[in-house]
Parts: structure tokens; sequence; C-alpha cells
């Protein structure tokens, strides 16, 4: 996948789970405007205030753990979240964001290099994160050419739409 | 190879695979449940007109049965008539409980089926020795769609029970010793293996609770070989024909990790996380304001078992409420037949139909603000259960019952 973006960061830490990024309480919802207006809920009140598209999550490990609700997914993507860069991410969550087309990056060390508000920039082709505000870099995990298909798609529904079907990967 | 990669191959076509390989396979038995509309809404975004193989669908109207708002109520409506549009005869309708236990109790899951529910908990038939696992609602909306979907190749990891459960000790505090002991994130992408000489002691039940709580420490699926006793449990009960396969003998794991539970005690998952483990001595005395037994974890007929076996003439302590929630219509029948459901009721329990009720907290026995909570379950997040300020801590049925009636945390082994 190519392309650069620019954002600025959130910064949360480790074991954030789907309950906390999208309560269940809400789970009856599915307009992806009103998903929004309770993404990360019960970890920032003050997120969904704060957000403005084009915008990065920064996280420890295993974020997006426990339930399997798309809506956590959904939730950031229609909040205008960019990306999610963190050191690591729990499977269904994983396989959601990228099936909407929102990326996320495996990005060993990043949530001690980040704080609330620093600018970041990634860059795509080279797996590279760069912070502005500090001027380190840090380096992403390259991600599997499937990823980077439905990425490049906008998405697993487009491309399925596209293909009329699901086809072997490579 | 190892047994799940063999079902994986079986599933997409090939002899061989590699670990960290992405392979499309076809799914044996695709389930969605009431959360998730949007698998419909993705079906139809995705151009999907006509369910690949209606016959492999079944569909759950569990997490919010019976409807307390109108706009469950709307979506479970619009699932009942896509079913019906659709030719799906396996709904599952708000009478019939939680998901996996309904898949136990009707053999739907055999050993070497590939099985997808959009739900997390779905390594639950590891304990049947299929290959199951969480997915969210686009990717079971490409199952019926294609009746397929793309897998990576997990690593697998061998956790081996040795030892005997000593006295108020289950596969609960087992596992969530496990979960203790390697953390939330350690299973991330990998399988998780259970073999040694414990499990040739435990009841499916039992081996439910483990495969079902890998979830909590990130696995993507779990295993366990089937033997004689999965044998026995699915005679007479299996929807289909089934092969058993087996691990090739040498096969290596990725890691391997022994634990001997003789001397384990009581334990239970602190707040706000499952992998904040400790024995339960540490908590004895501490008020609890609802006991809450139930879930696709710990709603099962063993558990409402030992919680009638420890209130059975006592009483529910005036401190506490104790919440009951039978997995299943079939576990509902069974522990009425067997007298367990009169017992707790007698002695103070509120008996809330078969559901996931209060577990996701959404309905039914849901938490105020700074209230704690003692539950059979298996989430204790911020605000998994209600108010995110309630405490909430995660222990066995046993020692659930035990809070129940003392109306603290109390060790349950005094009573059995
Ligand atoms: S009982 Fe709880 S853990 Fe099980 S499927 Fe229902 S909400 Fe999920």
């Amino acid at each position: 996948m190519k392309g650069l973006i620019t954002g600025n960061a959130f910064v949360y830490g480790a074991n954030v789970d789907t309950d906390q990024i999208y309560p269940g309480g809400y789970l009856d919802l599915t307009d992806p405007d009103k998903v929004a207006q309770h993404a990360m809920e019960r970890v920032d009140p003050e997120f969904v205030k704060e957000v403005k598209a084009g915008d990065i999550i920064v996280a420890a490990a295993n974020f997006g753990c426990g339930s399997s609700r798309e809506h956590a997914a959904v939730a950031l993507k229609a909040s205008g979240i960019a990306a999610v860069l963190a050191e690591s991410f729990a499977r269904i969550f994983y396989r959601n964001a990228i099936n909407l087309g929102l990326p996320l990056l495996v990005c060993p060390g990043i949530a001690k290099r980040v704080k609330k508000g620093d600018l970041l920039s990634v860059d795509f082709s080279e797996g590279k994160v760069t912070n502005q505000t500090t001027g380190t870099v840090a380096v992403a995990q390259p991600l599997s050419e499937y990823v980077i298909a439905i990425l490049e798609n906008g998405g697993i529904k487009p491309m399925i739409k596209k293909q009329h079907g699901l086809h072997c990967p490579r | 190879m190892h047994a799940v990669e063999k079902i994986i191959a079986r599933a997409a076509g090939k002899n061989e695979l590699r670990t960290g390989e992405i392979i499309n396979c076809k799914v044996d038995l695709a389930g969605i449940n009431d959360l998730y509309l949007q698998t419909l809404r993705s079906f139809y975004e995705m151009g999907g007109k006509k369910v690949h193989d209606p016959q492999k669908v079944v569909m759950f109207l569990d997490h919010y049965a019976p409807a307390s708002t109108i706009m469950q109520a709307d979506n479970q409506k619009q699932f009942r008539e896509f079913c019906r549009a659709q030719g799906i005869e396996l709904l599952m309708d708000i009478n019939e409980g939680v998901c996996h236990q309904i898949l136990a109790d009707k053999g739907l899951v055999c050993p070497g089926m590939l099985v997808v529910v959009t739900d997390s908990h779905t390594t639950t038939h590891g304990a049947f020795g299929a290959f199951s696992t969480g997915v969210g609602a686009t990717d079971l909306a490409i199952v019926l769609m294609t009746g397929q979907l793309w897998f990576r190749v997990p690593e697998v990891i061998r956790i081996h029970l040795e030892g005997r459960l000593g006295q108020g000790v289950y596969a609960k505090d087992v596992i969530l010793k496990v979960i203790g002991a390697l953390g939330a994130d350690y299973g991330v992408y990998r399988a998780v293996e259970f073999t040694g000489p414990l499990l040739a002691r435990l009841s499916v039940s039992e081996r439910m609770v483990l495969c079902n709580m890998t979830t909590e420490m990130g696995a993507k699926t779990a295993y366990i070989q089937p033997d004689e006793v999965t044998l026995d449990f699915l005679q007479g009960k299996a929807r289909q024909k089934y092969a058993v396969v087996a691990t090739d003998p040498g096969y290596l794991y990725a890691q391997e990790h022994t634990f001997d539970i003789t001397s384990l005690n009581p334990q239970v998952a602190a707040p706000h996380s499952v992998d904040n483990v400790h024995d339960i001595a540490e908590y004895l005395g501490k008020p609890v304001h609802q006991a809450f037994l139930g879930t696709c974890t710990g709603g099962r007929v063993d558990d409402l078992a030992v919680a009638a076996r420890i209130l059975k003439g006592r009483h529910v302590s005036s401190r506490t409420r104790f919440v009951v929630v039978p997995a299943s219509k079939g576990v509902l029948l069974e522990a009425m037949a067997r007298g367990y459901i009169q017992t707790l009721v007698e002695a103070g329990a509120t008996l809330v139909t078969p559901s996931c009720a209060a577990c996701l907290g959404t309905h039914q026995g849901i938490l105020a603000p700074g209230e704690t909570c003692i539950t059979a379950s298996s989430r204790n997040f911020p605000g998994r259960m209600g108010h995110a300020s309630a405490e909430i801590f995660v222990a066995s049925p046993a020692s659930v019952a035990a809070a129940a009636m003392e109306g603290i945390i109390a060790d349950p082994a005094k009573y059995l």
C-alpha cells in the first residue's frame, strides 16, 4: 500500500478492549455516524469531542481485545481515524478493521515514543512512522500482501463486489 | 502436521500448508448472533442475493433474548425475516439460549469441522476437536456469500495439565491460573491445545470452559484431542458423520507450558482485567452486591448442580442478590428435572430465562455505580456488566454460589 498520511495522535495503554472502545449498551445501533458518537467512550470520554478527521490512534499491546463487535472498528473509522498504530492487536479487531479499510500497523515500542497531540506521519510504502513533533522514527511490521490488497480496494466489501467473490490470495 | 492444521488444510483443499500462510477455507458451519445486524447489511452491500448454503448457517437470537428495547426487537425481526427469505432453518429464537451452548446441546459441532460464529468465545468448540473461531460481521457476510473465508495458519501452543483438581477447584480455576500466568495477549493469533492427564478427568462441560476462556488470552482457536469422553457426548447427538484427525507424532509446538494443578486453590480474576488473577484467599470477606451464575462460560448443568449443592437447605445472603441464568433451554430442562432450579429459587436466586443476560451489560441484572459482582462469566473489563465503576470478580460457579450464600467472597471448599 502506498501513500502518506499525517495526523495528530491519541495515545492509549495496553489491553484496550472493545467494550471500552464501544460499550455493549449501544450494540443495537448500525448507522456509522450514530455508532461514532460512542467511540472510545469507556477509555476516553473526551475523544468524541476532540477527534478530527485524519487523526491517528497509538496504543500499547493487544488493542481491541475482547468481544468480536465490528462496531469498535466502525466507530473509529466513522470518527475519522486514519490509522491505528499499536504494539499488537487482538485478531478479530484486526480483521474487522482491515475488512473496513481502516489501516492498522503493528509498531513495536510505539506507545512509549508518542505523546497525545504529537504530529505523526505514516509512510505506508516504507512502513515508517515519523513523529514530527519529536523527530523520532519508528518502523512498523510490513503488512501481508492480502491485507494490502484489501486496503488498496478500500476494504473487503468493495473488493468482493469488484471480484464477484472471494479469491485465493497468492 | 498438527490436527488443527489438518482441519484447515482439508477445508482449503490442500495437503500441506505453512504457518503464517493466508488461505481460503470452506466453512462447515457459520453462526450469526443478534448483535450483528451489520452482517446482513454487509451481505447486501457486497451485492449478496442468495446465501451460499443456508444449511450451514445458524442464526442465534441470544444476546438480546427477549428484546428489551424497540431497536433490539426490530433487529431480531429483521433476522427472522432474513432466515425465512433465505431458507435458513437453523433459527435459534429467544427461547433457545446462548449460541455456544446450543451448538453443543444440539450436536451441531463435530470433530474436524471448521466453524465460525460472530462471537469471540467461539473457541469453545475446540472441546469437540473442531477448528472454531470468532469473526466480525463483515467476515461472516463473506461466508454467507461465498461459503468461504480467509485464514492465517496459526502457530500452535501446547498447555499440558498435570495433577488432580482439589476440593472446590474446577476447570475455571485452572484456566484462570493459566491466563494469569501467561497474560491476556499471550495467545494472540495462535492456537492453544490442552493436553495432559488432567483432561481425561474433565467432563465435556469442564473442557468447554477451558477452551471458551482461551479467548481471554487472545487465542484464535483452542483444541482438545477428541477421546472417549468426547465421543460418548456426541453419541446419538452428532448431526453429521465426522472423522477424528490427530496430530502427527513428533509435531513441534511453537511453545509448551506445563501446569501441575494438584495444589491449586480457587482463583479469581480481580478488576479490571482477566489476567489479574489471584488466589481467592486474597479477597475473602469482600462484600458482593451481586453473584452471577450463567453464560457460555459458567451456565451449564454441572455449574447449576454445584450451586444447588452449595445452597441446598441454605439461603442467599440478605446482603446480596443471586442472578441465575441457565445457558440454554436444554440446560434449563435438565436442571429442572434434577431439581436444581427448585433448590436455587427456594434459596433465593433470581431466575432469568436462557440468554446472555447481564454478561454483556445490556439487560437483566446490570450493575449500579460502585457495586461489586462475582461472576461465573468470562470478562471483567470496566463497564462490562453495567456501570464502569462497578467491580467484577471472575470466578468458578462454586465460588459464585458460596459468595451468594455468604454475601462476601468465600472459599467454596467448605461446602463441598
Ligand atoms: S454469554 Fe457472555 S460471553 Fe457468552 S456469548 Fe453471551 S455475551 Fe458472549
